[in-house]
């Protein structure tokens, strides 16, 4: 099995806290140590806790990790398998980039899609993949998200997104900012047609997915610790020259100010999840 | 002109702001204050004016004129007040069906402890859902700096209009330069690879309108930009509403769709 991780040196702040590092034991078994503690774990103990330290620090996990542990064995059908995006702008530098993240992800773009079943319950379901350039936005990840959207719509299907990322994508320029409208028109319309929209806040969620998608669910719940945020910190600290609070942007920071409905951890989603989805059920 | 220069250009404090825009276009404009729900963006202005004989809502980002009123403005920096300010005026106007006419200013919204305290992502995201079916037409004209999400929340609109010496961008050359270059020096050819020019956004189809500029004769692109306005006016009032949000949501749904590619790979 492949591990959800990589050897790699943190290369910003957000990747920096989050980013669960492998490090080689005298046995030559890799260990995953938790970022926030150092604690070092055998990868199959670890991942019985689903990735969670035994200091409550929640570890990130890949895409296809956390549709395991949020949906029911088997039942996940992927979507839109085959898009993946050109280089529109020409972007000096891009196309490697995403060549890199391919490879490191092991996937075609930022999000995967499809539908699946929590504890029998049907959803459409997004998940954003931190390996694939930080989960940032282009126009693969909001085509790929207003489509399930509309899938959604037509087929009356709630849907659940866990959200990650950076933001929108600078590299694909103007057509990124512009996905984070597309997709809250489709949100807009599954949203006027009755259907249920759970948002999962994850370890880093900021700008253009913070200003648009991940804040447009009829319910919010985040994981212990997430940042959660529109403008970065460091951007926000040049900019009023303060040292911003303790806990700024946090998960917990959020919720105390309206923005967030419950904190869940990770080994609680699943029901939560489900629950959540039985109440909005359709007779 | 090269790209960074029509940043600065469109940043130039010489430019006229909203605020001449709405005086020179529009008659008897009234100012009205407040989001209902914390306070006054001083930074966002918006209220109702007569264009002809018919009700308008107009809503700016406001820069300020000289140092003072820059200051008291924040710069043409929104915060999560003013995002509200512009929803609620909006709804409004979708109550008493008026037309919806912004212009945008901004470098972006702004980045303070107290814009996140009161969710400015939640504020934009809102916008971004209300306008796109809000059922009275909306027309969009970035008049100077249109940053990122702080800009697109005046701008899901049915016809978006860009000056010549205006830039629309997800994130500033500056910022760009320095996160991907680790170098703000290479703000010049970020500007550059960005597409932010009135013609690259026209291009892309983010614009449907490039507004020449008459070489800074403002009373020239006023006249312009009634011409045009009194032709976008004639335009939405000839289909139903169920149309014109059939299109913007078509508009904005096309927008990258054709850059994605659908191929199986082995």
């Amino acid at each position: 099995m492949a591990l959800p991780m990589i050897f790699r040196k943190s290369k910003n702040e957000l990747e920096k806290g989050g980013r669960p590092m492998v490090v080689e034991s005298s046995r030559e078994i890799p260990m995953v140590k938790c970022p926030a503690c150092s604690r070092s774990y055998l990868p199959e103990d670890i991942e019985k806790e689903k990735y969670v330290c035994g200091c409550g620090h929640h570890i990130r996990i890949s895409a296809r990790k956390r549709i395991e542990f949020l949906t029911d064995k088997d039942s996940f059908t992927e979507l839109f398998t085959d898009l993946f995006g050109g280089d529109p702008l020409k972007f000096p530098g891009y196309q490697e980039k995403v060549d890199q993240a391919r490879e490191k992800s092991e996937e075609l773009e930022g999000v995967i899609c499809g539908t699946a079943k929590i504890l029998r319950q049907s959803c459409a379901i997004f998940v954003m993949e931190p390996q694939f350039m930080m989960g940032s936005m282009g126009t693969v990840v909001g085509e790929k998200i207003t489509r399930l959207f509309e899938y959604a719509t037509e087929h009356s299907l709630p849907v659940v997104g866990c959200t990650v990322s950076g933001g929108a994508r600078m590299q694909e320029g103007i057509l990124s900012l512009m996905q984070m409208a597309k997709v809250s028109g489709a949100v807009k319309r599954h949203n006027d047609a009755g259907g249920f929209y759970l948002t999962i806040l994850t370890d880093p969620t900021t700008g253009g997915v913070t200003a648009s998608f991940a804040m447009e669910g009829d319910i919010i719940i985040a994981e212990p610790g997430a940042t959660v945020g529109f403008a970065g910190a460091r951007v926000i600290e040049q900019t009023v020259r303060k040292k911003l609070p303790s806990g700024f942007q946090k998960a917990e920071f959020l919720m105390e100010h309206g923005f967030v409905d419950k904190i869940v951890a990770r080994s609680k989603q699943r029901n939560v999840t489900a629950h959540l989805l039985s109440l909005h059920a359709k007779n | 002109m090269t790209a960074y220069e029509r940043v600065k250009e469109a940043r130039s404090v010489e430019r006229p702001t909203g605020q001449d825009f709405i005086t020179g276009l529009f008659r008897g404009f009234i100012e009205l204050h407040g989001d209902r729900r914390f306070s006054d963006d001083t930074a966002m202005l918006a209220g109702l004016a007569k264009w002809k004989d018919q009700p308008v809502t107009v809503i700016t980002t406001e820069k300020g004129k000289d140092t003072k009123e820059r200051i008291y403005r924040n710069f043409g920096a929104p915060n999560p007040e003013g995002y509200r300010k512009a929803l609620r005026m909006m709804k409004q106007a979708e109550k008493f069906k008026r037309p919806v006419i912004c212009f945008v200013d901004t470098s972006g919204a702004y980045c303070g402890i107290g814009a996140e305290e009161r969710g400015q992502g939640q504020a934009i995201a809102e916008n971004l859902m209300e306008m796109m079916t809000l059922r009275t037409p909306i027309l969009t004209i970035l008049i100077g700096e249109g940053g990122s999400g702080g800009a697109l929340a005046l701008g899901v609109a049915d016809e978006v209009w860009i000056l010549e010496n205006a830039v629309y961008s997800v994130i500033s050359p500056e910022g760009c330069a320095s996160i991907l270059w680790k170098d703000s020096a290479k703000a010049d050819e970020a500007a550059k690879s960005l597409h932010l020019t009135a013609e690259d956004v026209k291009e892309l189809n983010v614009a449907e309108k490039v507004i020449p500029e008459f070489e800074g004769d403002f009373s020239a692109l006023l006249e312009e930009l009634r011409k045009q306005i009194e032709a976008w006016m004639e335009r939405v009032n000839s289909c139903s509403i169920e149309e014109l949000l059939d299109k913007r949501y078509k508009r904005f749904r096309a927008i990258g769709s054709d850059c994605v590619n659908e191929t199986v790979i082995d």
